[in-house]
Protein backbone atom coordinates (compact mmCIF):
# COMPACT_ATOMS: atom_id res chain seq x y z
CA UNK A 1 0.00 0.00 0.00
CA UNK A 2 1.19 3.49 -0.76
CA UNK A 3 0.21 6.92 0.57
CA UNK A 4 0.32 9.47 -2.24
CA UNK A 5 0.82 12.99 -0.85
CA UNK A 6 0.40 15.82 -3.33
CA UNK A 7 0.88 19.55 -2.66
CA UNK A 8 -0.92 21.44 -5.39
CA UNK A 9 -2.21 24.88 -6.24
CA UNK A 10 -5.62 25.38 -4.58
CA UNK A 11 -7.57 26.13 -7.74
CA UNK A 12 -6.49 22.76 -9.21
CA UNK A 13 -8.28 20.72 -6.57
CA UNK A 14 -11.48 20.00 -8.48
CA UNK A 15 -9.56 19.03 -11.61
CA UNK A 16 -7.41 16.59 -9.64
CA UNK A 17 -10.47 15.13 -7.93
CA UNK A 18 -12.16 14.58 -11.31
CA UNK A 19 -9.02 12.97 -12.72
CA UNK A 20 -8.78 10.56 -9.77
CA UNK A 21 -12.46 9.68 -10.05
CA UNK A 22 -11.78 8.91 -13.69
CA UNK A 23 -9.23 6.23 -12.79
CA UNK A 24 -11.34 4.71 -10.06
CA UNK A 25 -9.98 6.41 -6.94
CA UNK A 26 -12.97 7.35 -4.83
CA UNK A 27 -11.55 8.75 -1.59
CA UNK A 28 -9.09 11.37 -0.49
CA UNK A 29 -8.21 13.67 2.38
CA UNK A 30 -7.71 17.33 1.68
CA UNK A 31 -6.18 20.01 3.87
CA UNK A 32 -5.37 23.68 3.37
CA UNK A 33 -1.70 24.31 3.97
CA UNK A 34 0.92 26.98 3.37
CA UNK A 35 4.27 26.52 1.84
CA UNK A 36 6.86 27.59 -0.67
CA UNK A 37 9.47 26.08 -2.89
CA UNK A 38 10.88 28.06 -5.74
CA UNK A 39 7.81 30.28 -5.93
CA UNK A 40 8.50 33.53 -4.12
CA UNK A 41 5.97 35.06 -1.76
CA UNK A 42 4.59 38.54 -2.09
CA UNK A 43 4.54 41.79 -0.13
CA UNK A 44 1.48 43.14 1.63
CA UNK A 45 1.20 46.72 2.75
CA UNK A 46 -1.05 47.91 5.58
CA UNK A 47 -1.13 51.66 6.16
CA UNK A 48 2.50 52.05 5.27
CA UNK A 49 3.69 48.94 7.10
CA UNK A 50 5.13 46.35 4.69
CA UNK A 51 5.10 42.66 5.44
CA UNK A 52 6.80 39.97 3.35
CA UNK A 53 4.43 37.03 3.06
CA UNK A 54 6.66 34.02 2.35
CA UNK A 55 4.14 31.25 2.70
CA UNK A 56 1.66 30.73 -0.09
CA UNK A 57 -1.64 28.91 0.25
CA UNK A 58 -1.58 25.39 -1.15
CA UNK A 59 -3.78 22.31 -0.91
CA UNK A 60 -2.47 18.98 0.34
CA UNK A 61 -4.16 15.81 -0.96
CA UNK A 62 -3.60 12.40 0.58
CA UNK A 63 -4.72 9.25 -1.19
CA UNK A 64 -4.08 5.65 -0.02
CA UNK A 65 -3.89 3.13 -2.87
CA UNK A 66 -2.63 -0.41 -3.50
CA UNK A 67 1.07 -0.35 -4.45
CA UNK A 68 0.46 -1.42 -8.05
CA UNK A 69 -1.80 1.59 -8.68
CA UNK A 70 0.59 4.20 -7.29
CA UNK A 71 2.16 5.07 -10.63
CA UNK A 72 -1.20 5.62 -12.35
CA UNK A 73 -2.37 7.84 -9.51
CA UNK A 74 0.80 9.92 -9.54
CA UNK A 75 0.44 10.31 -13.30
CA UNK A 76 -3.20 11.38 -13.04
CA UNK A 77 -2.52 13.95 -10.31
CA UNK A 78 0.52 15.31 -12.08
CA UNK A 79 -1.32 15.83 -15.38
CA UNK A 80 -4.34 17.45 -13.74
CA UNK A 81 -2.39 19.73 -11.41
CA UNK A 82 0.17 21.00 -13.86
CA UNK A 83 0.06 24.59 -15.15
CA UNK A 84 3.65 24.93 -16.25
CA UNK A 85 4.21 27.89 -13.90
CA UNK A 86 6.53 27.89 -10.90
CA UNK A 87 4.60 26.77 -7.77
CA UNK A 88 2.72 23.81 -9.30
CA UNK A 89 3.74 21.67 -6.32
CA UNK A 90 5.14 18.21 -5.60
CA UNK A 91 3.95 14.63 -5.23
CA UNK A 92 5.41 12.17 -2.73
CA UNK A 93 4.88 8.43 -2.46
CA UNK A 94 5.27 6.93 1.00
CA UNK A 95 4.78 3.35 2.18
CA UNK A 96 1.84 2.43 4.41
CA UNK A 97 2.46 -0.28 7.06
CA UNK A 98 -1.18 -1.00 7.88
CA UNK A 99 -4.64 0.30 7.09
CA UNK A 100 -8.11 -0.28 8.57
CA UNK A 101 -11.67 0.73 7.70
CA UNK A 102 -13.08 1.86 11.01
CA UNK A 103 -16.74 1.01 10.41
CA UNK A 104 -16.22 -2.62 9.40
CA UNK A 105 -12.80 -3.49 10.76
CA UNK A 106 -11.51 -4.52 7.33
CA UNK A 107 -7.76 -4.28 7.08
CA UNK A 108 -5.04 -3.56 4.55
CA UNK A 109 -6.10 -4.05 0.92
CA UNK A 110 -9.76 -4.46 1.90
CA UNK A 111 -9.66 -1.13 3.68
CA UNK A 112 -8.55 0.90 0.66
CA UNK B 1 -5.15 98.28 18.04
CA UNK B 2 -4.95 94.57 17.25
CA UNK B 3 -5.16 93.66 20.91
CA UNK B 4 -8.25 95.79 21.38
CA UNK B 5 -10.10 94.19 18.48
CA UNK B 6 -9.07 90.74 19.67
CA UNK B 7 -10.41 91.54 23.11
CA UNK B 8 -13.63 92.85 21.59
CA UNK B 9 -13.96 89.71 19.51
CA UNK B 10 -13.36 87.46 22.48
CA UNK B 11 -15.78 89.35 24.66
CA UNK B 12 -18.45 89.23 21.96
CA UNK B 13 -17.91 85.53 21.39
CA UNK B 14 -17.80 84.88 25.09
CA UNK B 15 -20.97 86.85 25.77
CA UNK B 16 -22.80 85.06 23.00
CA UNK B 17 -21.79 81.66 24.30
CA UNK B 18 -22.36 82.45 27.95
CA UNK B 19 -25.85 83.71 27.15
CA UNK B 20 -26.54 80.54 25.22
CA UNK B 21 -25.29 78.33 28.04
CA UNK B 22 -26.44 80.16 31.16
CA UNK B 23 -28.93 77.93 32.96
CA UNK B 24 -30.76 80.68 34.78
CA UNK B 25 -31.96 82.36 31.58
CA UNK B 26 -32.84 79.21 29.65
CA UNK B 27 -35.97 77.95 31.38
CA UNK B 28 -38.29 80.29 29.50
CA UNK B 29 -37.56 78.45 26.24
CA UNK B 30 -37.60 74.90 27.58
CA UNK B 31 -40.38 72.76 26.16
CA UNK B 32 -40.24 69.19 24.95
CA UNK B 33 -40.65 68.94 21.20
CA UNK B 34 -41.74 65.50 19.94
CA UNK B 35 -39.87 65.73 16.64
CA UNK B 36 -36.61 66.72 18.31
CA UNK B 37 -37.09 63.99 20.88
CA UNK B 38 -37.78 61.33 18.27
CA UNK B 39 -34.72 62.24 16.26
CA UNK B 40 -32.48 62.38 19.31
CA UNK B 41 -33.61 58.94 20.44
CA UNK B 42 -32.60 57.62 17.03
CA UNK B 43 -29.36 59.57 17.13
CA UNK B 44 -28.53 58.05 20.51
CA UNK B 45 -29.04 54.56 19.14
CA UNK B 46 -26.91 55.39 16.10
CA UNK B 47 -24.02 56.61 18.22
CA UNK B 48 -24.25 53.59 20.53
CA UNK B 49 -24.10 51.41 17.44
CA UNK B 50 -20.85 53.16 16.54
CA UNK B 51 -19.35 51.57 19.64
CA UNK B 52 -21.33 48.37 19.61
CA UNK B 53 -20.46 46.80 17.30
CA UNK B 54 -18.99 49.46 14.99
CA UNK B 55 -15.75 50.22 16.79
CA UNK B 56 -15.45 46.66 18.09
CA UNK B 57 -15.48 45.30 14.53
CA UNK B 58 -13.34 48.10 13.13
CA UNK B 59 -10.59 47.50 15.67
CA UNK B 60 -10.81 43.74 15.99
CA UNK B 61 -10.56 43.19 12.25
CA UNK B 62 -7.24 44.98 12.20
CA UNK B 63 -5.41 43.09 14.93
CA UNK B 64 -3.92 39.62 14.71
CA UNK B 65 -6.12 36.56 15.13
CA UNK B 66 -4.86 35.77 18.62
CA UNK B 67 -6.05 39.16 19.91
CA UNK B 68 -9.38 39.63 18.11
CA UNK B 69 -11.62 38.71 21.03
CA UNK B 70 -9.53 40.64 23.52
CA UNK B 71 -9.80 43.74 21.37
CA UNK B 72 -13.56 43.39 21.23
CA UNK B 73 -13.59 42.82 24.97
CA UNK B 74 -12.03 46.23 25.50
CA UNK B 75 -14.81 47.99 23.60
CA UNK B 76 -17.53 45.90 25.24
CA UNK B 77 -16.23 46.37 28.75
CA UNK B 78 -15.68 50.11 28.30
CA UNK B 79 -19.23 50.64 27.07
CA UNK B 80 -20.63 48.72 30.00
CA UNK B 81 -18.42 50.17 32.72
CA UNK B 82 -18.35 53.76 31.53
CA UNK B 83 -22.10 53.86 30.88
CA UNK B 84 -22.70 53.16 34.54
CA UNK B 85 -20.02 55.58 35.70
CA UNK B 86 -21.48 58.27 33.45
CA UNK B 87 -24.92 57.80 34.92
CA UNK B 88 -23.61 57.70 38.48
CA UNK B 89 -21.32 60.72 38.42
CA UNK B 90 -19.97 61.57 34.97
CA UNK B 91 -23.07 63.33 33.66
CA UNK B 92 -23.45 65.43 36.76
CA UNK B 93 -19.87 66.62 36.76
CA UNK B 94 -20.02 67.46 33.05
CA UNK B 95 -23.44 69.00 32.56
CA UNK B 96 -24.71 69.63 36.07
CA UNK B 97 -24.20 73.37 35.93
CA UNK B 98 -21.21 74.45 37.92
CA UNK B 99 -18.47 76.88 36.97
CA UNK B 100 -15.59 77.33 34.60
CA UNK B 101 -13.71 74.20 35.62
CA UNK B 102 -16.18 71.50 36.56
CA UNK B 103 -19.87 70.78 37.05
CA UNK B 104 -21.67 69.87 40.26
CA UNK B 105 -22.93 66.74 41.98
CA UNK B 106 -26.54 67.91 41.57
CA UNK B 107 -27.27 64.97 39.33
CA UNK B 108 -25.33 62.35 41.27
CA UNK B 109 -26.94 58.98 40.46
CA UNK B 110 -29.16 61.07 38.16
CA UNK B 111 -30.97 62.36 41.25
CA UNK B 112 -33.62 64.96 40.48
CA UNK B 113 -33.83 64.04 36.84
CA UNK B 114 -37.56 63.54 36.51
CA UNK B 115 -39.38 62.69 33.28
CA UNK B 116 -40.26 66.36 32.99
CA UNK B 117 -36.73 67.61 33.57
CA UNK B 118 -35.06 69.54 30.77
CA UNK B 119 -31.40 70.41 30.54
CA UNK B 120 -30.46 74.01 29.74
CA UNK B 121 -28.09 72.55 27.16
CA UNK B 122 -30.87 70.86 25.18
CA UNK B 123 -34.08 72.73 25.71
CA UNK B 124 -36.47 70.74 23.53
CA UNK B 125 -35.78 67.18 24.63
CA UNK B 126 -36.08 65.38 27.98
CA UNK B 127 -32.97 65.76 30.11
CA UNK B 128 -32.75 61.98 30.38
CA UNK B 129 -32.37 61.82 26.62
CA UNK B 130 -29.66 64.47 26.62
CA UNK B 131 -27.92 62.52 29.36
CA UNK B 132 -27.93 59.24 27.50
CA UNK B 133 -27.01 60.84 24.19
CA UNK B 134 -23.97 62.35 25.85
CA UNK B 135 -23.27 58.97 27.44
CA UNK B 136 -22.72 57.43 24.02
CA UNK B 137 -20.11 60.09 23.28
CA UNK B 138 -18.32 59.50 26.55
CA UNK B 139 -18.08 55.75 26.15
CA UNK B 140 -16.87 55.80 22.55
CA UNK B 141 -14.15 58.28 23.44
CA UNK B 142 -12.78 55.95 26.11
CA UNK B 143 -13.11 52.96 23.79
CA UNK B 144 -11.12 54.77 21.10
CA UNK B 145 -8.05 54.98 23.32
CA UNK B 146 -7.80 51.17 23.41
CA UNK B 147 -6.75 51.19 19.78
CA UNK B 148 -3.33 52.60 20.58
CA UNK B 149 -2.42 49.88 23.03
CA UNK B 150 -3.98 46.97 21.21
CA UNK B 151 -2.28 43.57 21.41
CA UNK B 152 -0.39 44.22 24.63
CA UNK B 153 -2.26 45.97 27.42
CA UNK B 154 -3.36 43.99 30.44
CA UNK B 155 -7.17 43.86 30.62
CA UNK B 156 -7.35 44.65 34.33
CA UNK B 157 -5.05 47.64 33.96
CA UNK B 158 -7.09 48.82 31.01
CA UNK B 159 -10.33 48.64 33.02
CA UNK B 160 -8.90 50.68 35.87
CA UNK B 161 -7.50 53.15 33.39
CA UNK B 162 -10.81 53.42 31.54
CA UNK B 163 -12.76 54.18 34.71
CA UNK B 164 -10.29 56.81 35.90
CA UNK B 165 -9.78 58.35 32.48
CA UNK B 166 -13.50 58.90 31.98
CA UNK B 167 -13.76 60.90 35.20
CA UNK B 168 -10.40 62.67 35.23
CA UNK B 169 -9.86 63.41 31.54
CA UNK B 170 -13.08 63.15 29.55
CA UNK B 171 -15.45 64.76 32.04
CA UNK B 172 -13.44 67.97 32.58
CA UNK B 173 -12.77 68.54 28.89
CA UNK B 174 -16.40 67.87 28.00
CA UNK B 175 -17.45 70.30 30.70
CA UNK B 176 -15.03 72.97 29.49
CA UNK B 177 -16.18 72.69 25.87
CA UNK B 178 -19.86 71.71 26.14
CA UNK B 179 -20.90 72.03 29.76
CA UNK B 180 -20.54 75.78 30.07
CA UNK B 181 -16.91 75.69 31.14
CA UNK B 182 -14.12 78.10 30.32
CA UNK B 183 -13.51 76.95 26.75
CA UNK B 184 -17.16 77.44 25.89
CA UNK B 185 -17.01 80.83 27.56
CA UNK B 186 -13.98 81.67 25.44
CA UNK B 187 -16.00 80.94 22.33
CA UNK B 188 -14.44 77.64 21.27
CA UNK B 189 -16.43 76.04 18.45
CA UNK B 190 -16.64 72.26 18.62
CA UNK B 191 -19.88 70.96 17.24
CA UNK B 192 -19.63 67.26 17.94
CA UNK B 193 -16.26 66.55 19.53
CA UNK B 194 -13.14 67.41 17.58
CA UNK B 195 -11.43 68.26 20.83
CA UNK B 196 -13.59 66.45 23.40
CA UNK B 197 -13.61 63.13 21.57
CA UNK B 198 -11.03 62.83 18.82
CA UNK B 199 -8.08 64.96 19.84
CA UNK B 200 -8.60 63.87 23.43
CA UNK B 201 -8.59 60.15 22.62
CA UNK B 202 -5.77 60.56 20.12
CA UNK B 203 -3.41 62.28 22.52
CA UNK B 204 -4.24 59.81 25.28
CA UNK B 205 -3.54 56.96 22.90
CA UNK B 206 -0.23 58.47 21.88
CA UNK B 207 0.88 58.88 25.48
CA UNK B 208 -0.23 55.34 26.29
CA UNK B 209 1.57 53.94 23.25
CA UNK B 210 4.80 55.64 24.28
CA UNK B 211 4.50 54.61 27.93
CA UNK B 212 3.54 51.00 27.29
CA UNK B 213 6.05 50.54 24.53
CA UNK B 214 5.93 48.87 21.16
CA UNK B 215 4.52 45.43 20.54
CA UNK B 216 6.97 42.56 20.64
CA UNK B 217 8.10 42.00 17.08
CA UNK B 218 6.97 45.43 15.86
CA UNK B 219 8.79 46.30 12.69
CA UNK B 220 10.11 42.81 12.06
CA UNK B 221 7.24 40.36 12.32
CA UNK B 222 4.17 40.00 10.15
CA UNK B 223 1.37 41.94 11.86
CA UNK B 224 -1.08 41.61 8.99
CA UNK B 225 -4.72 42.20 10.01
CA UNK B 226 -6.78 39.13 10.88
CA UNK B 227 -9.81 39.98 8.77
CA UNK B 228 -10.20 43.33 7.10
CA UNK B 229 -13.75 42.49 6.10
CA UNK B 230 -14.67 42.90 9.79
CA UNK B 231 -13.00 46.29 9.73
CA UNK B 232 -14.97 47.26 6.63
CA UNK B 233 -18.23 46.28 8.26
CA UNK B 234 -17.22 48.25 11.33
CA UNK B 235 -16.43 51.26 9.17
CA UNK B 236 -19.88 51.06 7.61
CA UNK B 237 -21.45 51.20 11.04
CA UNK B 238 -19.23 54.07 12.07
CA UNK B 239 -20.03 56.01 8.89
CA UNK B 240 -23.80 55.54 9.19
CA UNK B 241 -23.68 56.03 12.94
CA UNK B 242 -21.87 59.32 12.44
CA UNK B 243 -25.11 60.70 11.03
CA UNK B 244 -26.27 60.48 14.63
CA UNK B 245 -22.97 61.65 16.06
CA UNK B 246 -22.82 64.88 14.07
CA UNK B 247 -26.45 65.19 13.04
CA UNK B 248 -27.58 64.61 16.60
CA UNK B 249 -25.26 67.26 17.93
CA UNK B 250 -27.73 69.79 16.60
CA UNK B 251 -29.92 68.47 19.43
CA UNK B 252 -32.90 69.11 17.19
CA UNK B 253 -34.63 67.73 14.12
CA UNK B 254 -33.91 70.73 11.96
CA UNK B 255 -32.01 72.02 8.96
CA UNK B 256 -28.83 72.42 10.97
CA UNK B 257 -28.84 68.70 11.74
CA UNK B 258 -29.32 68.01 8.05
CA UNK B 259 -26.47 70.31 7.04
CA UNK B 260 -24.27 68.62 9.60
CA UNK B 261 -25.13 65.24 8.12
CA UNK B 262 -24.49 66.41 4.58
CA UNK B 263 -21.11 67.90 5.44
CA UNK B 264 -20.25 64.75 7.38
CA UNK B 265 -21.10 62.41 4.54
CA UNK B 266 -19.22 64.49 1.99
CA UNK B 267 -16.17 64.66 4.22
CA UNK B 268 -16.18 60.90 4.71
CA UNK B 269 -16.54 60.30 0.99
CA UNK B 270 -13.85 62.78 0.05
CA UNK B 271 -11.53 61.41 2.72
CA UNK B 272 -11.93 57.90 1.38
CA UNK B 273 -11.30 58.93 -2.22
CA UNK B 274 -8.32 61.07 -1.24
CA UNK B 275 -6.58 58.35 0.73
CA UNK B 276 -7.35 55.89 -2.03
CA UNK B 277 -5.81 58.22 -4.63
CA UNK B 278 -2.76 58.87 -2.46
CA UNK B 279 -2.08 55.21 -1.99
CA UNK B 280 -2.67 54.47 -5.64
CA UNK B 281 -0.11 57.10 -6.55
CA UNK B 282 2.31 56.31 -3.71
CA UNK B 283 2.13 52.53 -3.57
CA UNK B 284 0.67 51.49 -6.86
CA UNK B 285 -2.48 49.94 -5.45
CA UNK B 286 -5.53 51.39 -3.64
CA UNK B 287 -6.06 49.28 -0.54
CA UNK B 288 -9.30 48.59 1.25
CA UNK B 289 -7.63 49.51 4.53
CA UNK B 290 -6.71 52.81 2.94
CA UNK B 291 -10.27 53.50 1.84
CA UNK B 292 -11.74 52.89 5.27
CA UNK B 293 -8.96 54.82 6.96
CA UNK B 294 -9.59 57.76 4.69
CA UNK B 295 -13.30 57.64 5.40
CA UNK B 296 -12.76 57.58 9.16
CA UNK B 297 -10.21 60.37 8.86
CA UNK B 298 -12.74 62.47 7.00
CA UNK B 299 -15.40 61.71 9.59
CA UNK B 300 -13.21 62.56 12.55
CA UNK B 301 -12.00 65.78 10.97
CA UNK B 302 -15.44 67.10 10.00
CA UNK B 303 -16.80 66.35 13.47
CA UNK B 304 -16.06 69.69 15.14
CA UNK B 305 -17.03 71.61 12.02
CA UNK B 306 -20.13 69.76 10.85
CA UNK B 307 -22.74 72.13 12.24
CA UNK B 308 -20.89 75.28 11.37
CA UNK B 309 -19.91 74.84 7.73
CA UNK B 310 -21.42 74.56 4.28
CA UNK B 311 -21.56 71.29 2.36
CA UNK B 312 -18.75 72.20 0.00
CA UNK B 313 -16.57 72.96 3.00
CA UNK B 314 -17.15 69.33 3.94
CA UNK B 315 -15.54 68.27 0.68
CA UNK B 316 -12.50 70.46 1.30
CA UNK B 317 -12.21 69.29 4.89
CA UNK B 318 -12.42 65.66 3.76
CA UNK B 319 -9.66 66.26 1.25
CA UNK B 320 -7.41 67.86 3.86
CA UNK B 321 -8.20 65.04 6.28
CA UNK B 322 -7.21 62.42 3.76
CA UNK B 323 -3.92 64.12 3.05
CA UNK B 324 -2.91 64.97 6.60
CA UNK B 325 -4.00 61.72 8.22
CA UNK B 326 -2.34 59.63 5.52
CA UNK B 327 0.87 61.50 6.21
CA UNK B 328 0.60 61.08 9.97
CA UNK B 329 -0.15 57.35 9.79
CA UNK B 330 2.83 56.70 7.59
CA UNK B 331 5.63 59.25 7.73
CA UNK B 332 4.96 60.79 11.14
CA UNK B 333 4.55 57.46 12.94
CA UNK B 334 7.74 56.14 11.44
CA UNK B 335 9.69 59.31 12.17
CA UNK B 336 8.54 59.56 15.78
CA UNK B 337 8.85 55.83 16.34
CA UNK B 338 5.71 55.07 18.33
CA UNK B 339 3.63 51.94 18.04
CA UNK B 340 0.11 53.34 17.96
CA UNK B 341 -1.31 50.00 16.89
CA UNK B 342 -4.50 51.22 15.26
CA UNK B 343 -3.50 54.81 14.51
CA UNK B 344 -5.75 56.48 17.03
CA UNK B 345 -3.45 59.48 17.13
CA UNK B 346 -2.80 59.50 13.40
CA UNK B 347 -6.47 59.46 12.47
CA UNK B 348 -8.47 60.75 15.45
CA UNK B 349 -5.86 62.89 17.15
CA UNK B 350 -4.51 64.65 14.09
CA UNK B 351 -7.92 64.64 12.42
CA UNK B 352 -9.68 66.10 15.41
CA UNK B 353 -7.09 68.85 15.76
CA UNK B 354 -7.18 69.62 12.05
CA UNK B 355 -10.93 69.81 12.05
CA UNK B 356 -10.94 72.06 15.07
CA UNK B 357 -8.61 74.45 13.28
CA UNK B 358 -10.66 74.31 10.10
CA UNK B 359 -13.79 75.41 11.97
CA UNK B 360 -11.89 78.61 12.56
CA UNK B 361 -11.48 78.91 8.81
CA UNK B 362 -14.84 77.85 7.47
CA UNK B 363 -17.41 78.70 10.16
CA UNK B 364 -20.39 80.28 8.41
CA UNK B 365 -22.74 82.56 10.36
CA UNK B 366 -25.86 81.31 8.56
CA UNK B 367 -25.43 77.91 10.17
CA UNK B 368 -24.42 78.37 13.76
CA UNK B 369 -24.10 82.07 14.28
CA UNK B 370 -20.33 81.88 14.31
CA UNK B 371 -17.96 83.29 11.74
CA UNK B 372 -14.56 81.99 10.76
CA UNK B 373 -11.66 83.35 8.77
CA UNK B 374 -13.39 83.16 5.39
CA UNK B 375 -16.34 85.07 6.82
CA UNK B 376 -14.03 87.83 7.96
CA UNK B 377 -13.36 86.78 11.55
CA UNK B 378 -9.71 85.88 12.07
CA UNK B 379 -9.95 85.75 15.84
CA UNK B 380 -11.86 82.48 15.81
CA UNK B 381 -8.75 80.68 14.61
CA UNK B 382 -6.90 81.81 17.70
CA UNK B 383 -9.69 80.57 19.94
CA UNK B 384 -9.63 77.24 18.15
CA UNK B 385 -5.88 76.90 18.63
CA UNK B 386 -6.33 77.75 22.28
CA UNK B 387 -8.88 74.97 22.62
CA UNK B 388 -6.57 72.51 20.91
CA UNK B 389 -3.68 73.47 23.19
CA UNK B 390 -5.74 73.06 26.34
CA UNK B 391 -7.11 69.68 25.23
CA UNK B 392 -3.68 68.46 24.19
CA UNK B 393 -2.14 69.51 27.47
CA UNK B 394 -4.81 68.17 29.79
CA UNK B 395 -5.28 64.91 27.94
CA UNK B 396 -1.56 64.31 27.61
CA UNK B 397 -0.54 65.15 31.14
CA UNK B 398 -3.50 63.61 32.94
CA UNK B 399 -3.29 60.42 30.87
CA UNK B 400 0.38 60.11 31.72
CA UNK B 401 -0.30 60.56 35.42
CA UNK B 402 -3.22 58.11 35.41
CA UNK B 403 -1.18 55.44 33.67
CA UNK B 404 1.60 55.89 36.19
CA UNK B 405 -0.89 55.59 39.02
CA UNK B 406 -2.48 52.44 37.61
CA UNK B 407 0.91 50.90 36.92
CA UNK B 408 1.81 51.29 40.59
CA UNK B 409 -0.84 48.67 41.35
CA UNK B 410 -1.09 46.58 38.20
CA UNK B 411 1.41 46.18 35.36
CA UNK B 412 0.10 47.96 32.29
CA UNK B 413 1.40 45.36 29.94
CA UNK B 414 0.98 41.59 29.83
CA UNK B 415 4.16 39.56 30.21
CA UNK B 416 6.19 38.66 27.17
CA UNK B 417 5.00 35.07 26.96
CA UNK B 418 1.33 36.08 27.18
CA UNK B 419 1.84 38.63 24.47
CA UNK B 420 3.35 36.02 22.19
CA UNK B 421 0.64 33.48 22.95
CA UNK B 422 -2.09 36.05 22.48
CA UNK B 423 -4.47 38.01 24.68
CA UNK B 424 -7.60 36.02 23.79
CA UNK B 425 -6.33 32.91 25.50
CA UNK B 426 -4.23 34.48 28.24
CA UNK B 427 -6.54 37.34 29.30
CA UNK B 428 -9.95 35.83 28.60
CA UNK B 429 -9.53 32.08 28.29
CA UNK B 430 -11.12 32.05 24.86
CA UNK B 431 -10.04 31.55 21.27
CA UNK B 432 -11.44 31.88 17.81
CA UNK B 433 -11.88 28.44 16.39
Amino acid sequence: MKLIIAIIKPFKLEEVRDALLGIGVHGMTVSEVKGYGRQKGHTEIYRGAEYAVNFLPKVRIEVAVPAEEADRVVEAISTAAKTGQIGDGKIFVAPIDRAMRIRTGETDADAL
Amino acid sequence: MRGASLARGLIAAGAFTVLAAAPALAQTDAKIDPADTAWMIVATALVLMMSLPGLALFYAGMVRKKNVLATMAQTLAVVALCSVLWAVVGYSLTFGGGGAMIGTLDRLLLGGMTPAAISPFAKTIPEALFMIYQMTFAVITVALVAGSVADRMRFSAFMWFAALWLIVVYVPIAHWVWGGGFLAQAGLLDFAGGTVVHLNAGVAGLVAAYLIGARHGYGSENFAPYDLSLAVIGTGMLWVGWFGFNGGSALAADARAVFAIVATHLAASTGAVTWMALEWWNRGKPSVLGMISGAVAGLGTITPASGFVLPWHGIVIGLVAGLICYWSCTWLKRACRYDDSLDVFGVHGIGGATGTVLVGVFATPALGGAAGLLAGNGEQLLIQLYGIAVTFAWSGIATFVLLKVVSAFVPLRVDRQSEIEGLDVTQHGEALQ
